[in-house]
């Protein structure tokens, strides 16, 4: 498996541990996708929803499930994850484009306009992109959450930017 | 001569976590600390933690440090700085080397009726050619550095091992400004959890499994300037040939932590070798209860885990000190003891968890087998 053995996840390898969002769910806008396919004993993106959409329950090794219907998108669970393991995409954003938007706590915090290199689960540049959205209130606790846009085609791969 | 009911040494978050238990129930706490400031692990790490959002996961390590000071402050524990235990003697007598203003030790004599010890662990080394150059570290102190001292350790870095602290520190060296330029571990995987290792993979870290390092080189100056790893068989031998020569001014050591056993050693508590926890380890029962009457353990002196773990088994160690002072009752130390073993039990589930469960139900029957019941403090 690549995620033990090189560090990141094949979205194959994803498909088959996590439930993602169905087509028709992405169609109607951003929606959490957790990227979480490990039994570790951690639980704060549960407690993090206040619309009761993700579930990690008992025992608290359980994998983290949502319920995509009910997830607005609103990425207050992408700051609490301690794994950065949620990121919320948006594949209804243009014809065109869609959105990624991802924790980022490295120095300095990108600004809205800015343009900058997309990269995937590799940290290999995929595309350019330019960023819509900084939301880094204190309830974030120093968690920024970056919202890119990327050509549509692009948006299972994109998860975060090259450091600036 | 100085009294109390209760000495804890160590004040990481199982130390304080006894304290608290402890000083809460009536009892007259002294806590004690090598370091400057109390808190353990915990002021290291500026990442938000795992574990249930009961444990307050989610919080940076320094938060909860903060949180759990704050209580102890409000439940009156009294706390000494730069302080360390050098010695135990009969009659519950401890020799304490406390700092005092200016940098100065002065020792003191304490007369205390339990002792819990919560030590935490310490750095493992890992010996290759050139690895007492300068700019070769173990990866805490490399923490310490970035995220307590605010130094970098360097610009290029490479780290050899990647278990969650080198998973971690990796990440945090990144945020404080330096290069990782390669991650080393012997073993076919990732020690660590996979989301640690996906966010510096993200971040263009190349991780190298099946590899170690083998030699550090000095510069003109005398300290790293390239490092040597190569490839290793399934023996863990590097196989020649297979060397590849890295840029970098820094080698981190992320080669596991060991529980410190000095001050259980201190007071003749009898010890067994557990692999998957570390090391040397004391014997200890479901109260945390050593082999000697009135001394209890707990925390990565335990056993290396988690903040989590030690912080429950501090509060198990604590209710048990107050239990046999009599300042709560039996039962209700066992209906909280109970409690607080569900949740330790949740806590070690998983693929991560099982191993540590299996082990610490082990360790437990090996003292019912070996001990039965604490004897008397000499
Ligand atoms: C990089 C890294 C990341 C981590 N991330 C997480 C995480 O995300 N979640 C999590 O739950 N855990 C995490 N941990 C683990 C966690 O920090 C430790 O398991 C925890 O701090 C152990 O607590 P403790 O109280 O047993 O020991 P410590 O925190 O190590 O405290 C021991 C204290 O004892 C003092 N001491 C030692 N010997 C003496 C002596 N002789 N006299 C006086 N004082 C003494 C030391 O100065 C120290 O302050 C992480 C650890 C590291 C290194
Ligand atoms: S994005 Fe918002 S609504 Fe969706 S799972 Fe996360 S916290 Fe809940
Ligand atoms: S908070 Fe993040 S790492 Fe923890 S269980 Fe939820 S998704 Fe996984």
């Amino acid at each position: 498996m690549a995620l033990i053995n090189d560090g990141y996840l094949e979205f194959e390898e994803l498909n088959k541990l996590q439930k993602l969002p169905s087509e028709e769910r992405y169609a109607k806008g951003p929606v959490a996708v957790i990227e979480c396919v490990q039994e570790i004993p951690c639980n704060p993106c549960e407690a993090a929803c206040k619309f009761g959409a993700i579930n990690v329950g008992n025992p608290i090794t359980n994998l983290p499930t949502c319920s995509h219907d009910k997830c607005t998108g609103c990425g207050v669970c992408v700051s609490k994850c301690p794994g950065l393991a949620i990121f919320i995409v948006n594949k209804a954003y243009s014809e065109t484009t869609a959105t990624v938007g991802f924790p980022y706590e490295y120095m300095p915090t990108p600004s809205e306009g800015m343009a900058v290199s997309a990269v995937n689960r590799k940290g290999e540049v995929v595309c350019d992109a330019k960023v819509v959205k900084v939301v880094n209130p204190p309830a974030f606790d120093h968690t920024p959450v970056v919202t890119i846009e990327i050509p549509k085609e692009y948006a299972d791969e994109v998860r975060s930017i090259k450091r600036l | 001569m100085l009294e109390r009911d209760v000495l804890v040494v160590g004040a990481g978050p199982a130390g304080l976590a006894a304290s608290i238990e402890a000083a809460k129930a009536g009892a007259d706490v002294l806590l004690v600390d090598l370091n400057m400031k109390p808190g353990g692990q915990l002021f290291k790490q500026i990442h938000k933690f795992f574990g249930s959002s009961a444990h307050r996961s989610g919080t940076r390590g320094f938060d909860i440090g903060l949180k759990l000071l704050e209580e102890a402050k409000e439940a009156g524990v009294e706390i000494w700085l730069q302080s360390t235990v050098v010695g135990a003697f009969p009659g519950n007598l401890i020799a304490i080397e406390k700092g005092v203003d200016g940098g100065a030790k002065e020792v003191i004599t304490l007369k205390s009726k339990k002792v819990i010890i919560a030590t935490g662990a310490s750095e493992n080394v890992v010996r290759f050619k050139g690895w007492t150059t300068p700019g070769v570290m173990g990866a805490g102190a490399a923490q310490t550095m970035i995220n307590v001292n605010h130094v970098k350790p360097g610009k290029k870095i490479v780290m050899v091992g990647s278990g969650n602290v080198g998973l971690i520190v990796s990440y945090q060296l990144m945020q404080a400004g330096c290069d990782v330029v390669a991650l080393i571990e012997a073993a076919p995987k990732i020690g660590g959890y996979a989301v640690h290792a996906a966010k510096i993979r993200r971040a263009g870290v190349p991780i190298y499994t099946k590899h170690t390092v083998v030699e550090a080189i000095p510069g003109e100056d005398g300290t790293v300037c390239k490092v040597v790893i190569a490839q290793v068989d399934d023996h863990f031998n590097p196989i020649p040939g297979t060397e590849e020569t890295i840029e970098a001014d820094t080698v981190t050591i992320g080669a596991g932590l060991k529980p410190a056993t000095d001050m259980v050693k201190l007071e003749k508590c009898q010890l067994t070798f557990n692999g998957p926890f570390g090391g040397f380890i004391p014997l200890h029962n479901d109260k945390m209860e050593t082999s000697k009457s009135g001394v209890y353990v707990a925390g990565d002196a335990t056993g290396v885990e988690e903040a989590n773990t030690a912080l429950e088994e501090g509060k198990i160690a604590g209710i048990s000190a107050v239990e046999s002072l009599g300042l709560i009752s039996p039962k209700e130390a066992e209906k909280r003891r109970i409690e607080i073993w569900d949740r330790l039990e949740a806590l070690r589930m998983g693929p991560f968890g099982e191993r540590r469960q299996q082990e610490k139900d082990n360790i437990l029957k090996e003292y019912e087998e070996k001990i039965g019941t604490a004897v008397e403090m000499d």
